[in-house]
């Protein structure tokens, strides 16, 4: 597989140039936008594979991107959210809207250009932090109501539990006894569940997190 | 009367913690199985007819011994259906006494006693609904709160349905009440030939109300309004204040520090994580750290005291929460003391730190990417891991275990069972 051309979408100039200057030497930089009808524009014009994505920016953020470029119907890039922002609200929300995965923007340049190569390549990219909030939110008993979207599997628990604890996918293969493969389908798993799951406390957890954290 | 009492019914008792006067109603609604409201309606009705309600309730007084309900017994009618019933009958009752009364000439007339009755049971059931349920379901308009002090949540547990349901029972009651007085009010008027002298009187009046209200509407709208935002503009401006008076105190100081020692690269990427650390737990509506109340607020105050020690970044991640008690502070403890070893010997990589809380058991891993160490072999007289983690979490009914390889990173994983407490 070729490297994948990115899109860096953020409303800060310092820290776009500050990512493309690590990600220059490992990844094609398709380029910059710094708001949002700006992003839409370029994922027309110039079909990224990644789009690496803001979660605040005025005029709706990561979110309306997302939403605005499907509503266009063109390129179908894959989002990575990039976000200073560790609200559980905000990062539930854009997974929720359809990104691939979620990394602080404390990462490593090295870190940021692998989680980039594995969107692309169709797995989801959970960071430690987005572990914990998935755990937190589907923490408690499912709803008898809806069906096996709303709950995860002990082994999908598992997985994300040495993903907050700091473990790479390849350890937790070699812990869990399982191939990498096996690894990236409970991740992807849990990310389709958490997009699609009809688990009403998904949002309300994320609101109420503020009053009672 | 009391002869008849079968065994399932109490017997004739003043019931005087449930009363209103002796708790000759109350009593005597226990023993019917009706609603006191009904009863003490009965009495006042009687009363209006000639005096009689007022004899009846002193005799009452006098020959039924008191005796209070036992606690489970109060009840009400078993279903609203029953209580309808009852209603009825009782005010049939009533009706048929009434114009017994009045046949027989104990009688006001019919200009006073018919406006008392209906009066008197618009009263009650007014008087019912504001005293009567003091959780009557209030309409949570308030605006949400800045996310400082934590949050009552109890009124997400209503049934919506079943809320609905109390408030239009609430509603429809008030409102047939209402609709009893002022009845009784035109039918006292009527009597008395009153009315036709006061339906002039309230034409002019509603004329008035209408004609100013059709001249000031505009006046009064704006005045609403101006006021509405005004008072939204002076929050804001207070917010703003707020804010700025934070962000200086906090964030512009540490960057003018930083811009003082901008030749020190660790001391300031130490200055920048702490700041970071602050503001985000400003954002989040936490205390500071050093004012920890609960475990993950601890364990957060921990990593940055570790992290400024020692100039490794720590990152925490927390599932659920706990308060401390002694036990949750020791493996706040260990946990400390598991990072600072992290930072010491991890050759500067980040340190990882994850606790998961739940009702049954509570979980902390510390993690780094190090050297790795054999734990077979530290030396014996290496205090920190065995005294400060491992006896420590034993001590209280913990326990803590460590793995590492050589060229694998260490990883401290602190386990304390929670059965038996109460979680939270």
């Amino acid at each position: 597989m070729s490297e994948p051309r990115v899109l860096i979408v953020d409303d800060h100039q310092l820290f776009r140039a500050g990512v493309r200057s690590e990600l220059e030497a490992l990844l094609e930089i398709a380029g910059e936008a710094s708001g949002v009808a700006e992003a839409v524009r370029c994922i027309a014009d110039l079909d990224p594979d990644v789009v690496l994505l803001d979660v605040h920016m005025p005029d709706g953020g990561g979110m309306e991107v997302i939403r605005r470029a499907a509503a266009a119907g063109g390129p179908a890039p894959v989002f990575l959210a990039l976000s200073v922002s560790d609200d559980p609200e905000d990062v539930i929300a854009v997974v929720r809207a359809g990104a691939r995965g979620y990394v602080t923007k404390n990462i490593s340049g090295p870190d940021l250009a692998d989680a980039v190569r594995r969107v692309h390549g169709g797995d989801a990219v959970f960071s430690p932090r987005l572990a914990g909030f998935v755990l937190d939110a589907f923490a408690g008993p499912a709803p008898q109501t809806d069906s096996e979207l709303d709950g995860l599997t002990p082994r999908e628990r598992e997985v994300l539990q040495h993903i907050a604890r700091g473990y790479m996918y390849k350890e937790i293969a070699l812990r869990l006894e399982i191939s990498p493969k096996t690894v990236e389908a409970h991740v992807s798993s849990v990310l389709r569940k958490l997009q699609l799951s009809s688990r009403h406390e998904l949002s309300r957890w994320a609101a109420e997190r503020r009053l009672i954290d | 009367m009391t002869s008849l009492a079968s065994g399932a019914r109490p017997r004739l008792r003043r019931d005087r913690a449930g009363g209103w006067i002796a708790g000759v109603c109350s009593g005597l609604a226990r023993r019917l199985g009706a609603d006191p409201a009904l009863v003490r309606l009965a009495f006042v009705v009687a009363t209006a007819a000639g005096g009689l309600g007022v004899a009846l309730y002193a005799l009452a007084w006098l020959v039924v011994p008191a005796g209070d309900a036992p606690a489970g017994e109060r009840r009400r009618p078993s279903s609203a259906r029953a209580s309808v019933q009852v209603a009825v009958g009782s005010g049939l009752l009533l009706l048929s006494a009434l114009l017994t009364f009045r046949a027989l000439g104990l009688w006001f007339s019919d200009a006073i006693v018919w406006p008392l009755v209906l009066i008197a049971a618009g009263g009650v059931l007014i008087w019912r609904q504001s005293l009567g349920q003091p959780d009557a379901p209030e309409a949570p308009t308030r605006p949400r709160p800045v996310p400082t002090a934590p949050e009552q949540a109890a009124p997400a547990t209503r049934d919506p349905a079943e809320a609905a349901r109390t408030a239009a029972v609430a509603v429809s009651r008030t409102g047939v009440g209402v609709a009893l007085v002022i009845a009784a009010g035109f039918a006292f008027l009527q009597g008395t030939g009153a009315l036709s002298a006061a339906k002039d009187v309230l034409l002019a009046v509603f004329a008035a109300v209408v004609v100013l209200g059709v001249i000031f509407a505009p006046w009064i709208v704006r005045l609403v309004r101006s006021l509405a935002a005004e008072r939204s503009e002076r929050i804001r401006s207070q917010e703003r204040a707020e804010v700025a008076a934070h962000l200086h105190d906090s964030v512009l100081q540490t960057l003018a520090m930083v811009q003082r020692r901008a030749d020190e690269p660790r001391e300031v990427a130490a200055l920048a994580r702490r700041q970071e650390r602050e503001l985000r737990a400003w954002l989040a509506g936490r205390p500071a750290p050093g004012q920890a109340a609960s475990l993950g607020a601890a364990l957060e105050a921990a990593a940055a005291e570790v992290e400024g020690r020692h100039g490794v970044p720590v990152e925490t991640v927390a599932v659920g929460d706990a308060p401390l008690d002694p036990a949750t502070e020791a493996v706040v403890a260990a946990a400390r003391e598991a990072m600072t070893n992290a930072a010491k010997f991890g050759g500067g990589s980040t340190v990882d730190v994850f606790a998961e809380v739940s009702p049954e058991r509570l979980n902390v891993f510390v993690r780094d990417r190090g050297p790795g160490f054999d734990p077979t072999q530290v030396p014996p007289d290496r205090r920190g891991v065995r005294e400060s983690i491992v006896g420590r979490m034993r001590r209280h009914g913990g326990r803590a275990t460590i793995t590492s390889a050589p060229g694998s990173g260490t990883e401290v994983e602190l386990l304390l069972e929670r059965s038996g407490r109460d979680g939270s």
